[in-house]
């Protein structure tokens, strides 16, 4: 075990110099880094956010409300389209999530149930639609979203919400946010060095969800104040500042999905700030038919269940081009122009967890980590020199190795060094050390028992193994269960606990033998130095 | 060449007779572990926001806090279950407090916050840590799922390697060291938070090699000495590895020492409860893991050995 094979002397060697290769962009001052040709590793430690100061935002997509809307909308659908249809029902309202409506003919059943069946729209499977629909006694006719269609449909909404989230924050300028899907339903939004998550709360937490929807003026002013609305009619308070709230048509003519552009401008007339907004092909051509049909009357621009404004169409609007007119200052009238840009939120996102560390206690943190590093190596370099002389030194040699490799491993591979996993390291160099006092007292016994200084040597190694190998098993065993359950600062902390397991296996077993090898060679002891 | 001095100052063989003492250790913990139940229980832990929910707002202050006029101000605001406790130096401060419910936590934290600087002109307080009722109830239940699974998993780990009775052992013995580090956890009301199961994991590992280490030596002795009865083994095995256990144990402690002295308040729940840990996981291994096994008795070569009663010596 103790012979100094080759392929040990070019292990240690390669693995020392990649530790220092890798290890040495974190002490160099950037200047010096970006002088150095570009085959240079210059990847430095990825710190934590709880190390270089950032805001940690954890979003839940309001899977629930979504579906509702779904639902609300597949309501007017039926009315729609049974109404087109010329079928009269009764009766149609929607509980748990189950859409029942009675046709009044019982003849018309069955083509009542084939017009709704087109209401459904293809799986992504290509087997059935998402809408499935069923024949009750009693003439009743239940619908039903697919529980696929509306695992589909959540997904599709975080996946959109994170899509959208990006966009936003890209126009904001921020460094290099991380936004990343957790789970089922919610959005990880990390965001290094913003000590002040306002702003960015701001522009995510908007769902910008706009529509055009027409205005009942059938509604009479009694019944807006008792708040009764005809079937397919809602209540929308205002944000105009003109009326409380409007009475308008559930089914919206157009909606900000099929926005193509919006800029901030000002109106030609009033020279008040405006947002002009573009549609696309159909988005036009239904803001047109609609404008075409109803002019004189009223629509409104609805923002997030709020009216912005309600004029009255004078002419058709065929272009596909318009604009927002509203109570804007030139700041409110870009950040709407940006929120329609990327896009709406297809739900609300609730704000589940918020995290801040400021950048000075960011550096604060790190001074103190590495302070009681220093500490704490040192601490430990001299009791084990004090223990073991000669051997001590090797194994304090072999610790240097350690942390060299462990940081390069970390620098090189990314992972995200955080609080905790400073404290890892700690533990780390401790259990390497173990290592160490294993095989050097195991020596010490084999010594007492009358071996040879060679074969005490030889035999502490083969022996320890067992038990550093035991000892490092279990080790890995509860890294590994922090990094499966374990979120954020302890994923951080497993990770470098995981990683300190193999190197200290490596340097504390394989090192120390290189160096004791060397000395065996070069001294011909006759007495082991630690017996 | 000169022996060192530490090499001196550990002895090289020691008899000392552990078993013998694993009685008066057994009532010892059992103390220990009903003081835990007993703080545990009417104290309880003092849960972070992590576990809890709610709000946490740093104050800093160029001067000197004064804790209980921000305590009397914070309360004044309204604010449910306020909570203000020093932080690290006493220019800061935490106040934590769980958010009304139906209001926005944030549109709240934010006028807690211009309410209290009001009333302390100098005051700065960074971005509010907000965690929602569910996130927190969630990462409880990974928590304790993750204490279950590793240990677990280890029992199964030391029931392949070794035998069912040294599993055991060594599950008994881990479980008293989590009752008794939430123990101590809870009568010195030390923030409990994601990071302390971090910090648990790590004590269980630490107490598991130390436990490990020693079967290994204990397994190795077995098949040296068939005759020898097992508690002399038990003994002779933990006396063989005391000089390790020490050398290791000081060096643990020593590297975590500094980082409890200069790792600031923040890493200090971490730290504490691991030194702690490495303490309680030594002492259990040696009075607790091993002299168990005792109880049922091992395997020897073929036949089982008979389970010897404890507080008996054998030996004069």
């Amino acid at each position: 075990m103790l012979s100094l094979s080759r392929w040990k002397i070019v292990l240690v060697t390669l693995s020392v110099i990649f530790g220092i290769v890798f290890t040495l962009p974190n002490l160099l001052p950037q200047k010096t880094l970006d002088a150095l040709p570009g085959w240079v590793p210059k990847q430095k430690l990825n710190l934590g956010l709880d190390l270089q100061g950032g805001s940690y935002l954890l979003y839940e997509v309001d899977t629930a409300q979504l579906r509702k809307e779904r639902l609300d909308n597949l309501v007017e659908d039926v009315r729609n389209t049974l109404r087109t249809a010329g079928i009269d029902f009764n009766g149609l309202a929607q509980a748990n999530g189950v859409i029942g409506v009675r046709i009044d003919d019982a003849s018309k059943v069955n083509a009542a149930v084939t017009e709704l069946r087109k209401l459904g729209s293809p799986l992504a499977s290509g087997v059935g639609t998402d809408v499935n629909v069923a024949t009750r006694a009693d003439q009743r006719i239940e619908l039903t979203f697919s529980p696929d269609a509306a695992r589909a449909d959540a997904s599709k909404a975080v996946d959109q919400s994170i899509e959208t989230i990006r966009r936003r924050i890209d126009s904001l300028g921020t460094k290099e946010p991380t936004i990343t899907r957790q789970g089922a339903d919610r959005i990880v939004i990390q965001a290094a060095g913003e000590s002040d998550p306002e702003r960015l709360k701001a522009v995510i937490g908007k769902t910008a969800k706009l529509t055009f929807q027409m205005v009942d003026e059938t509604v009479t002013p009694e019944e807006m104040a008792s708040g009764r609305m005809p079937p397919g009619t809602v209540m929308v308070p205002s944000g105009d500042g003109y009326a409380p709230a409007y009475a308008l048509k559930k089914r919206a003519v157009v909606s900000g999905e099929e926005l193509v552009d919006a800029q901030q401008a000002f109106d030609g007339q009033s020279g008040r700030p405006v947002v002009s907004f573009r549609f696309n092909g159909s988005g036009s051509k239904k803001f047109g038919d609609a404008t075409a049909r109803n002019i004189g009357k009223r629509f409104a621009i609805v923002l997030d269940n709020k009216v912005i404004s309600a004029p009255t169409i004078q002419t058709p609007i065929l272009g596909g081009s318009g604009q927002i007119t509203g109570n804007f200052t030139v700041e409110s009238a870009s950040e709407l122009s940006l929120l329609l840009r990327s896009g709406a939120l297809p739900a609300q996102l609730n704000i589940e967890e918020q995290r801040t560390v400021g950048a000075e206690l960011g550096a604060d943190a790190v001074r103190a980590g590495a302070i009681s590093l220093a500490i704490g190596a040192a601490a430990m370099f001299v009791f084990i020199i004090l223990a073991y002389g000669l051997f001590g030194v090797f194994a304090a040699l072999a610790l240097v190795a350690n942390v060299l490799l462990i940081v390069g491993i970390m620098s090189f591979s990314q992972a995200t060094l955080t609080f905790p996993g400073i404290a890892g390291l700690i533990l780390t160099l401790a259990v390497a050390v173990d290592a160490n006092v294993l095989i050097y007292e195991r020596m010490r016994d084999e010594a007492a028992a009358g071996r040879s200084p060679m074969s005490a040597a030889d035999t502490g190694y083969k022996l320890a193994l067992v038990s550093i190998l035991d000892a490092n098993i279990t080790s890995l065993i509860s890294a590994g269960i922090m990094f499966s359950f374990g979120s954020g600062p302890v994923k951080g902390f497993a990770w470098t606990l995981a990683i300190g397991v193999f190197t200290s296996l490596f340097t504390a077993i394989i090192i120390t033998q290189v160096l004791i090898g060397w000395w065996f060679k070069a001294a011909k002891p006759k007495k082991l130095p630690i017996a | 060449m000169a022996a060192w001095p530490l090499i001196r100052l550990i002895p090289r063989s020691t008899h000392y007779r552990f078993v013998r003492w694993a009685p008066v250790a057994a009532i010892f913990s059992l103390i220990l572990i009903v003081g835990s139940g007993v703080s545990f229980f009417t104290q309880g832990l003092n849960l972070g926001i992590d576990f809890k929910g709610g709000v946490a707002l740093e104050a800093r202050m160029p001067t000197a806090i004064d804790l209980d006029e921000l305590r009397k101000v914070a309360k004044s605001t309204g604010a449910h279950d306020v909570q203000v406790q020093g932080f690290g130096s006493a220019n800061s401060a935490m106040i934590r407090f769980l958010p009304t419910e139906g209001v926005n936590a944030n549109v709240e934290a934010n006028r807690i916050k211009t309410e209290i600087i009001a009333k302390f002109p100098g005051m700065t307080m960074p971005a509010p840590t907000v965690i929602g009722a569910k996130v927190s109830g969630e990462l409880l239940l990974g928590g304790f799922k993750a204490l279950g699974i590793a240990l677990l998993l280890m029992l199964g780990y030391i029931w392949f390697r070794f035998q069912w009775q040294f599993a055991v052992g060594a599950v008994v013995a881990v479980f008293h060291d989590i009752i008794l580090t939430l123990g101590i956890l809870s009568v010195m009301q030390i923030e409990f938070s994601m990071t302390s199961v971090a910090a648990l994991l790590t004590v269980i590992g630490y107490s598991m090699n130390e436990k490990v280490i020693t079967f290994d030596r204990l397994k190795e002795n077995l098949r040296k000495y068939k005759t020898t009865p097992l508690r002399d083994i038990i003994d002779l095995s933990e006396n063989e590895r005391l000089s390790r256990t020490i050398i290791t144990g000081s060096t643990a402690l020593l590297a975590l020492g500094g980082t409890m002295i200069f790792g600031g308040p923040v890493l200090f729940p971490l730290v504490f409860t691991m030194v702690f840990g490495i303490a309680i996981g030594t002492y259990s291994s040696i009075y607790i893991a091993l002299p168990l096994i005792l109880v049922w008795g091992v395997k020897r070569g073929d036949e089982e050995a008979k389970p010897v009663k404890l507080g008996a010596a054998s030996q004069p």
